[in-house]
């Protein structure tokens, strides 16, 4: 069993994981000199600014050409001496440049970080055209890329300081909203690692991103009507913490995915690829079903499309109704 | 510095060698992209020969000279430059596109034989080349870097989001040679989508842009000779013919990418002074 890891104690505090990627890139800057970073004009949204202006000679901007951008990553990180962080928003980052990354990032292998901003349903008012729901699936179904969607703003940070010394392509997914810090400031990450957040045996929610939070809330709700939930922050989609899943489904006997995302190609998949693989168990997938959001603030969006935690607990009962 | 008649001569035998090795490859995987190549043989040799700093000595050298084809398609008459410069051996160049060969269909980054980058969808080659210029800069060492293009190339709208950004940060140690052959696979240039004039536009985009004739060896090692010390990116537009050598080929969308058979490998091998 893999240890919880401390939660965040106190003070509620909410950030956004894009804060968090921009501070842990301005402190990358001052310890390593082999960082260099990519941005696409929109580097005061994706936090990539105070590296740029601390840092001028190692920070490029692209304009609003994001193919062009990746593969000059691409080019330059094949000369082995820079690790090149290359951001824009999620929908323009892996949808306009997803031939780049396979092909000039991911075919060769190269040191590229590809932090994406403003992820998901939680962009909230500028709609579908920006809520990225299939990134994850376009990431992780090409060889070679790591797929890490942090919990909070303590993780992304933590992804952030480890993704410089992963070898090859990582792709980090970050959001635009500010949401609840849940992991204790010593949180450490470990690519391909999940971790158990609260325990229980009746079944286990599996979670990624800001849904991780929601799960956790989800759980309480689920305690108060003698549901006894697991709940795991699965933050790497790949590799996949397939032992983690297995003892859960072993253990727990139901696992329900839990995604701001679509459940085609993400982390449900990633999770049922699992569970099919080691040991069967009745599953559910809560995320976007083959639809795209709308405008709207982040909160009433992820109520009404049922990624909240009463959309979450719902869909627990109604999962655990088909375990044996 | 112009060429010596007598390295002249030597390298015409070396592009010559490169035409024979172009249709002996394609002919033996029974497919494959005879044409461009052919047509690409004579500046190939010449940066490959005379400018390109690249060779079986220097492969671990930060500040060597990097090479990236952007047609990637095009990548027999690479291999045969490779085995040319004693970066593979030459009875390699046979295993072209057979499973388990180094010599991809198009290449693949393999440093330890020279290939710096991996190509082969159109349009991604510049990108990938003006970011070598950049960590050129970066690491502060005076590499060049050369990549190939092509008309066809040029249609991709990622190649001018390239040459917008390669002009922009000043990447003078990058140059680009594109084949301009008017035929592309579904038939000639001009009539499928016409990219028009590359210098001009090359030279709209902020870069030493030059015209010159693709086969004309002299002509070629002046510009490249030229290109080394240039204040902004380059690009040269090297005019050329598809099939360069192979009569039967010259000019010809059919000859994109097919594999002569063997009568036909016969008659290019005797039209290149090569024993059948």
């Amino acid at each position: 069993m893999t240890l919880s890891p401390p939660l965040a104690t106190g003070e509620v505090k909410k950030v956004a994981t894009r804060a968090a990627y921009g501070e842990a890139l301005l402190a990358l800057g001052g310890l390593r000199d082999d960082v260099v970073v990519f941005d696409a004009d929109l580097s005061g949204s994706t936090k990539t600014k105070a590296f740029g202006q601390a840092y001028p000679d190692r920070f490029f901007n692209f304009g609003v050409a994001e193919a062009n951008m990746m593969g000059t990553a691409a080019g330059l990180a094949s000369l082995g001496q820079q690790v090149v962080f290359a951001s824009s928003f999620a929908m323009f980052a892996t949808g306009k440049a997803w031939e780049q990354l396979r092909q000039c990032v991911c075919v060769p292998n190269l040191n590229v970080k590809v932090c994406a901003t403003h992820a998901g349903l939680t962009v909230g008012e500028d709609g579908k055209s920006h809520q990225m729901l299939e990134d994850i699936t376009l990431m992780r179904a090409i060889p070679n890329m790591k797929v890490i969607v942090p919990a909070d703003a303590i993780e992304a940070r933590a992804a952030v300081l480890a993704a410089v010394d992963i070898p090859g392509p990582v792709y980090i997914r970050l959001s635009r909203a500010s949401t609840r810090v849940i992991l204790g400031d010593d949180y450490r990450f470990e690519l391909g690692r999940g971790n158990v957040l609260r325990e229980g045996t009746d079944l286990a929610i599996c979670a990624c991103g800001v849904e991780v939070a929601e799960a956790l809330d989800a759980a309480e709700l689920l305690f108060a009507k003698g549901i006894d939930a697991r709940v795991i922050n699965l933050s790497t989609i790949d590799p996949m913490d397939e032992e983690l899943v297995a003892t859960a489904a072993r253990e727990c006997g139901a696992i329900l995915t839990v995604e701001e995302h679509q459940i085609r190609g993400g982390l449900g998949d990633a999770v049922a690829q699992a569970v099919v693989k080691h040991c069967p168990v009745p599953m559910d997938m809560v995320g976007m079903d083959g639809e795209f959001g709308q405008s709207g603030p982040p909160s009433d969006l992820l109520t009404h499309y049922g990624l909240d935690a009463n959309g979450i607990a719902a869909r627990a009962q109604k999962l655990l109704q088909r375990k044996g | 510095m112009t060429l010596s008649s007598e390295r002249m001569q030597e390298l015409q035998a070396i592009a010559q060698q490169v035409r024979v090795d172009i249709v002996s490859m394609v002919h033996a995987a029974k497919c494959g992209h005879p044409g461009g190549p052919l047509g690409m043989a004579d500046f190939m040799t010449v940066l490959f020969m005379e400018h390109l700093n690249l060779n079986a000595e220097n492969l671990n050298d930060l500040g060597r000279d990097r090479f990236v084809l952007g047609n990637g398609h095009t990548c027999a008459g690479y291999y045969a430059l490779l085995a040319a410069k004693n970066l593979i051996p030459h009875e390699e160049l046979l295993t072209f596109r057979k499973l388990g060969s180094r010599l991809q269909g198009h290449p693949h980054r393999t440093p330890e034989m020279g290939i710096d980058f991996s190509t082969g969808s159109l349009g991604t080659g510049l990108s990938a080349a003006a970011g070598m210029a950049l960590g050129a800069r970066l690491n502060g060492t005076t590499a060049h870097v050369y990549c190939t293009s092509s008309d066809g190339d040029s249609q991709e709208g990622q190649i001018w989001e390239a040459a917008t950004s390669a002009a922009h940060f000043e990447l003078s140690n990058l140059t680009v040679i594109v084949d301009f052959n008017n035929i592309q696979i579904d038939g000639k240039m001009r009539d499928i989508m016409n990219v028009r004039d590359l210098r001009a536009k090359y030279d709209a985009f902020g870069w030493n842009a030059i015209d010159v004739d693709g086969h004309d060896m002299v002509a070629l090692d002046q510009v490249f000779s030229e290109t080394r010390n240039a204040s902004k990116p380059t690009a040269i537009i090297a005019h050329t013919i598809i099939g360069k050598g192979v009569g039967f080929m010259e000019d010809k969308s059919s000859w994109h990418g097919v594999a002569p058979d063997d009568d036909q490998l016969a008659v290019a091998l005797a039209g290149l002074g090569a024993p059948g």
